[in-house]
């Protein structure tokens, strides 16, 4: 939960603007998240919000405005120009929309790629099997278990990624993302394609990573039960443009919204009858 | 400075290279722009071409002496025998090398392991079928080739230069009406842009591919003809490095551009020759490599930028 | 009406199936034919197609295309395939992998001596070298997906650094070294060149690494050649570089121009370059290289630094080429640029492919199997033609088999999911697919 008293922000989007060639994905967005909060981004199809994300982790650098990430304690570093990886190793880890898992790859070596982002021992050690190699292999090993457990995947450690279900491909590429050591983490999508009993999983998972493990968390998201479950504030983009910002239940309201999302039909339905709840 | 002594010279002879280097290179734009992948063994259709119009040409030309119109008639022939030779031949690779891979999702990296498999099987069997020397074409002029016709600024300009230049210009205009203005060309520019949504548009991609590799197939056999005319002749081993530096020409003008690799022929040539008359002939292969690094680390998408989907 | 049964079944599959083989008959049987030659260019053709020859061979396409479409066999044969694909299958205990080295270790040391002399030489110059190179080029192309169509340059720039060092070369060192002794130098201007060549060709596509990279190769060739003063240009090197000797502690010893202590030196470091390959496989850098190999930008995002690690992969592979490069310019004593042609290159990555891209055991099987044919069938098949054939085999690897012929278990998994559409399998697919 964010702090309530004063202004402490992980992540600041300030007027970013992204075009590729005539079209304009992101225009003049601005986003100021705190540290602790669980703020989702919402909007039609086609509004912006992967290029948002993509634009905060460096896959797409904006033609304007500035993206500022405060680490704790930490000054504010603008993330304009830095590659992926080294937004990650800020502190920035994602999921993607499409679920980009290392599909040959096992479970638990999944878990230990992002995991071994934050290690430091060189090839040379590696070939040789230097004490310092195998001491961080251990640790490795013990933290991936512990993100395996904590998404509920230990029981499949060793099978191929590609072999899980959705659900779970989904909750593994969250502890992939955790592996990374993040403070901000970055959710496309989670819940795309779940069933029920793997969306409840989902939001059960998302809610603990917020508040036992403290972590900032950035969601995209279309399902809008889980977006008024989960978030505390909600960003809602059309157009490349924000459109409305606040706490769910407001945004849900506003006409704006309401308009993008159904049409001016039903923003006259909307408000030539009751608000829609 | 070594330049400017002889400029006009080299630069004619160099432009003669250049054409021939245009030609080549058009191929691995047109397959680049379909498929997003080189065609490692492109320089064999070249050489295949080159055999397929020697052949041709010294059965026809037999013992005559050809002048005049028939001359002309002799270079028509041995141009279609070395493009039909370079079609084929192009044709054959996509069906054995190519399609099989596509139809599995093969990584890039297997179509370019394939595409060297190719290209030396293909060379190595011209060798043990023709013969490892190589062999010159019955002249199908009296006038000897390399006698200078008339001069540009002063430059030389042999019988050979004025043959390559205009049969080159003539195949280049023929091919930009082809894919400006035919249906084949449409579904060219159609497929390079975004091929699912060709395919759902009904065009037949392996069909548009098919012939993607025919047309550069005929302009790099008839280049091979072009290129055996003069007096290298034609040898198994003629392929590797023009398909390199034809390549690298490809690359410098814009892959995937046709005018692009035109220009980026026509500029390597001139450049080459150039650089040989400062730094002696025995450096002239490096220069088509340095020029390939600068333009990969300076401007990777070429002169004329990377496109076949728009026109050019 | 039969015509139209007949059209039918020859477009099926069974009998697309049948004229694919037979078609390949013939191109076995031309390969395998007479040649032709300047004067009379259709007499191999003439000789392979218009004789008894083609009988026979349209007979052994069709009975083996009868054997392998016959449906149950069909169903039997594909099922090994993939059973060959599924990672359990390979010694999943890593005592019996260890047991497996073992035998190959002891059949390694023993074999050459009950060897005739011609072939202790074959297995020095031309398998135990060329596993050396095949390690290092699996690293690049097999653990990282990097084509890298320029490794024989490395390999020279070894070759030279030795001879330079051990006062070979018309140019003089400041001071002399034992050829031992050039090794870390060798390797490190091998490293070096492959960092220079690296660091601007990497970010690249990777069809263009390929063609950067043969074109390095070349000029490595034309400048060894053209700089005669430096390095000995195409007569090579007017003073042989020394064999390898030993003057340390006491012991002393000498390789001389016997095969055998060489083989037994180069057996030894083939082992250690094994070890050493193994062990960066299993740690986080091979992760690393085969999470690049999957998916670049998920690689990315997950904190590899992917320019880095290929960069890595780079390096390595030039390094272990260098280091062969030394032991070949002590033993041969003289080195020309004829020594380091393109073909060496396409060579080393036959044996890779062949073997099983990033696969460590199929390196050495890859390079001592195919290192064999050229000498074990010299009678039947001339020696020119020996890439017509391994062209011919990169080609129907590629489309038959791709994982090789001991796959590495990662990359056999990759193929068999690409294959259905569920992921792409290399490091060359362009990154930023819809993200």
């Amino acid at each position: 939960m964010a702090s309530g008293t004063g202004d402490d922000p992980i992540l600041e989007v300030d007027r970013v603007t992204l075009r590729f060639g005539g079209v304009t994905s992101l225009a003049e967005v601005s986003i100021r998240q705190q540290r602790g909060e669980l703020l989702a981004v919402i909007g039609p199809n086609g509004a912006g919000k992967t290029s948002l994300f993509n634009a905060i982790t460096g896959v797409y650098r904006p033609q304007d405005g500035d993206i500022r990430f405060r680490a704790r304690d930490q000054r504010p570093v603008s993330l304009i120009g830095k590659k992926v990886h080294e937004v990650t190793k800020l502190g920035i880890a994602r999921t993607f929309q499409n679920i980009r898992l290392f599909a040959a790859l096992t479970v638990f070596e999944n878990v230990k790629i992002g995991i071994e982002s934050r290690q430091r021992t060189g090839p040379v050690s590696a070939m040789l099997r230097l004490p310092r190699t195998l001491r961080e292999e251990r640790d490795g090993d013990r933290l991936a278990t512990e993100l395996l457990d904590f998404v509920g995947l230990r029981n499949r450690a060793n099978d191929l990624a590609a072999s899980l279900p959705y659900g779970a491909q989904r909750r593994l590429e969250i502890a992939r993302a955790l592996g990374t050591r993040p403070q901000l983490l970055l959710l496309d999508e989670p819940a795309a394609g779940t069933n029920p009993v793997e969306k409840a999983e989902l939001e059960d998972l998302i809610r603990h990573i917020n508040t036992e493990m403290g972590l900032s968390i950035l969601l995209i998201e279309h399902d809008m039960r889980l977006v008024m479950s989960l978030a505390e504030r909600v960003v809602v983009l059309n157009f490349g443009r924000v459109i409305a910002e606040g706490p769910p239940a407001q945004v849900q309201a506003d006409p704006a919204v309401i308009e993008a999302y159904l049409g001016t039909r039903a923003y006259r339905a909307a408000t030539g009858e009751e608000a829609s709840g | 400075m070594c330049v400017t002594q002889h400029f006009w010279d080299f630069f004619v002879s160099g432009l003669a290279n250049g054409f021939v280097y245009a030609l080549i290179a058009l191929g691995y734009t047109l397959v680049y722009g379909v498929l997003q992948l080189i065609n490692f063994a492109h320089s064999e259709v070249f050489m295949s071409g080159g055999f397929g119009g020697l052949f041709v040409i010294n059965f026809a030309i037999g013992s005559r002496h050809p002048h005049g119109l028939s001359s002309v008639w002799f270079v028509l022939v041995g141009l279609a025998a070395g493009a039909v030779t370079g079609g084929i031949v192009a044709y054959i690779l996509e069906r054995v090398a190519y399609r099989p891979l596509r139809r599995r999702n093969a990584p890039k990296l297997a179509f370019l392991i394939s595409a060297i498999g190719m290209s030396y099987f293909l060379y190595n069997l011209a060798g043990k079928e023709f013969g490892r020397d190589a062999r010159t074409m019955k002249p199908p002029f009296t006038v000897s080739p390399n006698k200078p016709l008339f001069t540009v600024f002063g430059a030389p300009v042999n019988l050979y230069d004025a043959v390559i230049a205009v049969s080159a210009i003539a195949m280049l205009i023929l091919l930009d009406r082809v894919v400006q203005r035919t249906r084949l060309g449409q579904g060219i520019r159609a497929v390079a842009q975004d091929a699912d949504t060709a395919a759902l548009m009904g065009v037949n991609i392996d069909r548009v591919i098919a012939q993607t590799f025919i047309l550069g197939g005929l302009l790099g056999g008839a280049a091979g003809f072009l290129f055996g005319l003069g007096t290298a002749g034609v040898s198994y081993t003629m392929g590797f490095t023009p398909g390199i530096k034809a390549f690298t020409a490809a690359v410098l003008g814009g892959i995937g551009n046709i005018r692009g690799a035109m220009l980026g022929g026509l500029l390597l040539g001139v450049v080459e020759n150039l650089s040989s008359a400062c730094f002696g002939a025995s450096w002239v292969d490096v220069v088509a490599f340095y020029i390939l690094v600068l333009v990969l680390l300076v401007r990777p998408m070429g002169l004329l930028g990377e496109r076949l989907g728009r026109s050019a | 009406m039969t015509l139209r049964r007949v059209w039918a079944w020859a477009t099926s599959l069974r009998g697309r199936q049948l004229w694919v083989t037979l078609a390949g008959a013939l191109v076995v049987d031309v390969m395998t034919g007479p040649s032709g030659s300047l004067n009379d260019p259709t007499a191999g053709f003439a000789g392979s197609l218009l004789s008894r020859r083609v009988g026979i061979f349209l007979l052994i396409g069709f009975a083996f295309w009868l054997l392998v479409t016959s449906r149950e066999r069909l169903a039997a044969w594909s099922r090994s395939w993939t059973a060959a694909v599924r990672p359990s299958r390979w010694l999943p205990s890593r005592w019996y992998r260890l047991a497996a080295y073992g035998v190959l270790l002891a059949v390694a040391i023993v074999l050459p001596l009950v060897l005739s002399p011609y072939w202790q030489e074959v297995a020095v110059d031309q398998i135990g070298v060329y596993v050396l190179l095949a390690l290092g080029l699996n690293v690049v192309v097999g653990l990282a997906g990097l084509l890298d169509l320029g490794y024989i340059a490395f390999y020279a720039i070894g070759a030279y650094s030795c001879a330079y060092w051990t006062d070979s070369l018309p140019i003089h060192p400041p001071f002399v070294l034992n050829p031992f002794a050039t090794i870390p130098f060798a390797i490190a201007a091998a490293m070096l060149a492959g960092v220079i060549l690296g660091a601007p060709t990497l970010r690249l596509r990777g069809d263009y690494l390929a063609i950067v990279t043969l074109g390095f190769g070349e000029i490595i060739t034309i400048y060894a050649t053209n700089l005669q003063s430096v390095t000995g240009g195409s007569p090579g090197n007017s003073r042989p570089i020394p064999h390898f000797s030993i003057n340390l502690f006491g012991l002393h010893y000498r390789w001389g121009i016997d095969n055998m202590p060489y083989y037994y030196l180069l057996l030894a470091f083939v082992v250690m370059v094994i070890v050493f390959f193994h062990n960066l496989e299993n740690s986080r850098v091979g992760r690393a290289w085969t999470a690049i190999r999957e998916d670049e930008v998920a690689a990315a995002a997950s904190g590899v630094n992917t320019f880095r690690y290929k960069l890595l992969a780079f390096a390595i592979g030039a390094s272990t080429s260098g280091f062969a490069g030394v032991l070949f310019a002590s033993k041969i004593q003289t080195i020309t640029p004829l020594s380091f042609l393109l073909q060496q290159s396409i060579l080393i990555l036959v044996l890779v492919i062949f073997g099983g891209m990033g696969s460590i055991p199929g390196a050495i099987v890859g390079a001592a199997i195919i290192q064999w044919f050229p000498n074990g069938l010299k009678t039947y098949v001339r020696k020119e033609d020996l890439f017509l054939y391994l062209g011919a085999l990169l080609v129907v690897m590629m489309i038959y088999r791709p994982q090789g012929l001991i796959p590495s278990r990662r990359r056999a998994r990759e193929l068999a999911l690409a294959e259905s559409g569920l992921v792409e399998a290399d490091a060359l697919t362009t990154a930023s697919r819809d993200v």
